[in-house]
């Protein structure tokens, strides 16, 4: 594995980054990478979780100094102490998680820092106006007398942006941008980064997904472990390589799944009506079904009911009204050990709050939701060896990389930790599995052996439900995707019969008028 | 190759903690002494002298640790369900008082049945008086440090009134401020002659073991540690977290009150209306042992050894005896401190490997979804 030869000068490169070395105790984050962004072009910056991303970012941006290496900006090796220093040298960090005032408005926020450049006296007037005029002139439709806490999430990406720019940033760094966002909201901003860089900006995008990479880069560095593993022309090269890239061996980007036979009915609920504690409907009358055999995606936009779906879908929490059927029996009055002894599992979204018990070893969390279980209680009794052995078998079944059962969860990887819930919540047997978000967080590697562990389970002729903000998941490994909006499902679709931009819509709710215009 | 376990390691790094945290209290205190202007070394020898030197030194000990002990106990199972239980001193004085009253009765019963009588009364009375702050926070939410706080002000008044105001129908003495004297049936045997110490400390060591093997080898321990360290697992386990709470306050409760029992049947042969400050105490002994049954033994043994040694620190030393309190205070902050720095150093240095340090680092610069913990819905 080569890098590409980067011919060009630095008289021609926006940021050069040289042999960056940065340790943190007991680990290298960054050893030695190198990396050229050319003026005006959008360069991802692609690797797994982990593998130094950010790190380096936080580098270029002042927020960490390195080691060993150095930077160049427009030609001029630079020494950064801090962001601010970053920033007036022409950087701006758009970082993943916002860092924005709710309570002030999109002009009080885009100023914060530059406040004070008119004297002691603040003119908002001034203010608002020339934020109005940069947001114009990029397409970034945004009220600058808006509060920013009452935007919706893309929004407010959008003044985070819209600040780097009233800042004088030429150079923008974007840390995962697309993580909160609808496809129509990605969509978007892939419009505002391609106005950027006709205006000569340019943009290091930061991802893990190759969609991201192959729709808007015009090249991509690939790292791993802290390495530059290369740079590449975005057109000239595929998605397969850039995974070898990343994961450092050959990846099933789709899983195989042949056609779903399904068969019996096995969860099911009809009617469920939720009310929030603040008064608003969280489920609306919903129903759906889950067969024998079949995995049913549920595609939405976060915060449409899919959390009170869950919950009541796997005993946490009563429906007002409308009832839970699992394997033939009416489950709704039950909790969720109720549910497990009419064979239900579940993969909570929220691993560390949910799933584990960080601070337990292994196999007490291999014990969790199993209390009521033979081998491994009998009469409140815990059959300490028994737990242990069949934790050690799950571990090499399922490929969970941790020294012995009684290595306590926190201590592991992500994807081992949900390797960990996989294991545990499939040796049941179960007939279906709610599998709630059951990639988020992992590495390509370990999200292509989940999707393979649930497609084997439904191949066993159980029922799989998936709930997923990933609309790739859901594309990829559903066999029926129902859309949830605000509390209903609004749409059905068969697999392969439904594009991204359809379900995008019908996300939005967009489908919902043509649903009720049939009625 | 055996392979040591990251729990084995856990013990050891807490024990090296504890000791390594007496030392310093030890020598802060060597440093109070100082300036107090008398010898710190002949303070110390004076102490030990006083605390182990001979079998009635050790017996003192060992008489001052079994409330401590059951106390500590008490404090630990509580905690481990993520009840801050300040009722201790309370439930103990219940405790005591309910075994006062059935261990003074006159019943004819012999000893192998009045004993354990008064033994259930105040594990049942203590039980009861812990299981009222679970209960109140599992239905509405009361937090316990409020509701344990208040019921121990109730206790001292209760037994107050019981002996001030019950003369007619139960054995109070009002004029000694006491329950009558229980009588020898119901007494917990000397088991060291010429010593006071009685065969509450065998009780306390019991309990240790088995509350440890409650803890760690049951479901009922399982739930408890679960609700304490996770209230989303626990929801997620199918773990009633209302029901698991009251059940820890149960058998904390249940401790405070056998330690009470130990006190008023062992010690005293009648239970008082001032309040001894054990249960206090009790919560520095939980802490120094880690929670942990076994480690709590010794930290009771620990703190019995402190307030033993302490009159003949006075009198051969001429250091005052409220020093060992000052002492106390340095161990419990000592043991914070550690345990601060536990969280933030060591024991990640011991315990974790690279690679989930470099997950955490990860986690902390942003590269991982930060996750929320969210707590599960209300269980009752």
């Amino acid at each position: 594995m080569t890098t590409a030869p980067d011919t060009i000068s630095t008289e021609t490169a926006a940021i050069e980054m040289r042999g960056i070395v940065k340790r943190f105790p007991g680990v290298v984050a960054n050893d030695g990478i190198n990396l050229v962004v050319r003026k005006g072009e959008i360069h991802a910056l692609l690797g797994e979780n982990g593998a130094g991303k950010s790190t380096l970012m936080n580098i270029l941006f002042g927020l960490y100094h390195p080691d060993e290496g150095q930077i160049f900006v427009d030609g001029d090796e630079v020494h950064f102490h801090s962001a601010r220093d970053a920033v007036d040298a022409g950087l701006g960090m758009v970082h993943q998680h916002f860092m924005l005032i709710p309570r002030f408005t999109v002009t009080e926020n885009v100023i914060l820092g530059h406040e004070g450049a008119g004297g002691l006296v603040l003119d908002r007037q001034a203010a608002a106006q020339r934020v109005g005029e940069i947001a114009a002139s990029y397409g970034l439709k945004v009220d600058p007398a808006a509060k920013v806490g009452d935007l919706p999430v893309g929004m407010q990406q959008r003044v985070e942006i819209l600040r780097a720019l009233y800042h004088g940033s030429r150079i923008l760094i974007l840390d995962e941008p697309t993580a909160l966002l609808t496809p129509q909201e990605v969509e978007e901003l892939y419009g505002i980064l391609g106005k950027l860089r006709e205006d000569g900006g340019t943009i290091i995008f930061i991802t893990h997904k190759l969609r991201e990479v192959a729709a808007i880069s015009d090249r991509v560095t690939v790292i791993r472990r802290g390495k530059t593993i290369g740079t590449r022309v975005t057109s000239e090269t595929t998605a397969g390589d850039l995974a070898e890239m990343m994961v450092g061996r050959e990846v099933l980007l789709r899983v195989d799944r042949p056609p779903a036979r399904p068969g019996q009915e096995v969860l099911s609920c009809q009617d469920i009506v939720v009310t929030r504690p603040d008064g608003t409907t969280a489920l609306d009358h919903l129903s759906l079904t889950v067969r024998r055999g079949e995995i049913v995606g549920i595609a939405g936009v976060e915060g449409n009911g899919q959390s009170e779906l869950v919950e009541v879908l796997s005993g946490l929490r009563r429906p007002d009204s409308g009832s839970v059927h699992l394997n033939h029996r009416d489950v709704t009055q039950r909790d969720p050990n109720g549910f497990r002894a009419a064979g239900l599992s579940y993969i909570p979204e929220d691993r560390h709050g949910r799933g584990l018990v960080l601070d337990f070893p292994l196999w007490e969390n291999v014990l969790l939701g199993n209390t009521e279980r033979e081998p491994f209680v009998y009469d409140g009794r815990i059959d300490v060896g028994e737990t242990k052995s069949i934790t050690g078998r799950l571990m090499g079944a399922f490929d969970v990389r941790a020294p012995s059962p009684e290595t306590i969860a926190r201590t592991l990887s992500g994807g081992n930790q949900q390797k960990l819930i996989i294991a545990r919540e499939l040796q049941r047997e179960p007939e279906a599995v709610l599998a709630i978000q059951p990639t988020r967080g992992l590495d390509v590697g370990a999200i292509e052996f989940v999707h393979r562990q649930l497609v084997e389970t439904r191949d066993r002729e159980k029922g799989i439900l998936l709930i997923s903000f990933e609309l790739d998941e859901v594309l990829d490994l559903s066999d029926r995707i129902l859309v949830i909006f605000q509390g209903k499902i609004i749409a059905e679709y068969e697999s392969g019969k439904v594009t991204r931009t359809e379900l995008g819509l019908a996300m939005g709710g967009r489908g919902q008028e043509e649903h009720l215009a049939a009625d | 190759m055996p392979r040591i376990s990251s729990m084995v390691i856990v013990n050891i790094v807490n024990i090296l903690g504890s000791i390594a945290a007496i030392i310093v209290a030890l020598l802060a205190g060597a440093v109070l002494i100082s300036i107090a202007g008398q010898q710190p070394v002949e303070a110390y020898r004076a102490l030990l002298d006083g605390s182990i030197n001979g079998k009635r030194a050790i017996a003192e000990t060992l008489v001052y640790s079994c409330p401590l002990i059951l106390g500590g106990l008490s404090f630990a199972v509580a905690l481990r369900a993520g009840m801050f239980n300040i009722g201790i001193e309370g439930q103990l004085m219940i405790g005591g008082l309910a075994a006062g009253l059935v261990g003074a009765l006159h019943l004819g019963l012999p000893l192998y049945i009045h004993l354990p009588l008064a033994l259930l009364a105040a594990m049942a009375a203590g039980g009861i008086w812990g299981a009222i702050p679970g209960a109140m926070k599992a239905f509405s939410g009361a937090h316990e440090v409020i509701s344990t706080i208040m019921l121990n002000y109730l206790a001292y008044r209760l037994t107050a009134y019981v002996v001030q105001k019950t003369g007619k129908w139960l054995p109070v003495q009002p004029s000694l401020q006491a329950t009558k004297k229980v009588v020898p049936e119901a007494r917990l045997p000397r088991i060291l002659d010429g010593t006071r110490l009685h065969a509450g400390i065998i009780v306390a060591i019991i309990a240790a073991f088995v509350l440890w093997y409650l803890l760690f080898r049951t479901t009922f321990g399982y739930k408890v540690r679960t609700v304490g360290l996770s209230r989303g697992a626990a929801a997620y386990g199918g773990i009633n977290w209302g029901l698991t709470i009251t059940l820890a306050m149960l058998a904390s409760g249940i401790l405070a009150g056998l330690a009470g029992a130990g006190e008023t049947l062992g010690l005293q042969g009648r239970q008082y209306t001032a309040p001894q400050g054990y249960g206090f105490t009790a919560i520095a002994v939980g802490l120094v042992g880690r929670n942990n049954p076994i480690g709590i033994i010794f930290a009771g043994i620990l703190f019995g050894a402190l307030n033993s040694g302490a009159p003949s620190m006075q009198a051969d030393a001429g250091v005052s005896k409220e020093i060992t309190q000052v002492l106390q205070g340095f161990v419990i902050l000592a043991v914070a401190g550690f345990a601060v720095l536990n969280n933030s150093s060591l024991a990640r240095k011991v315990l974790t490997s690279g690679q989930s340090r470099r997950r955490d680092r990860a986690a902390a610069i942003g590269t991982e979804p930060d996750v929320e913990v969210r707590a599960g819905p209300p269980a009752l």
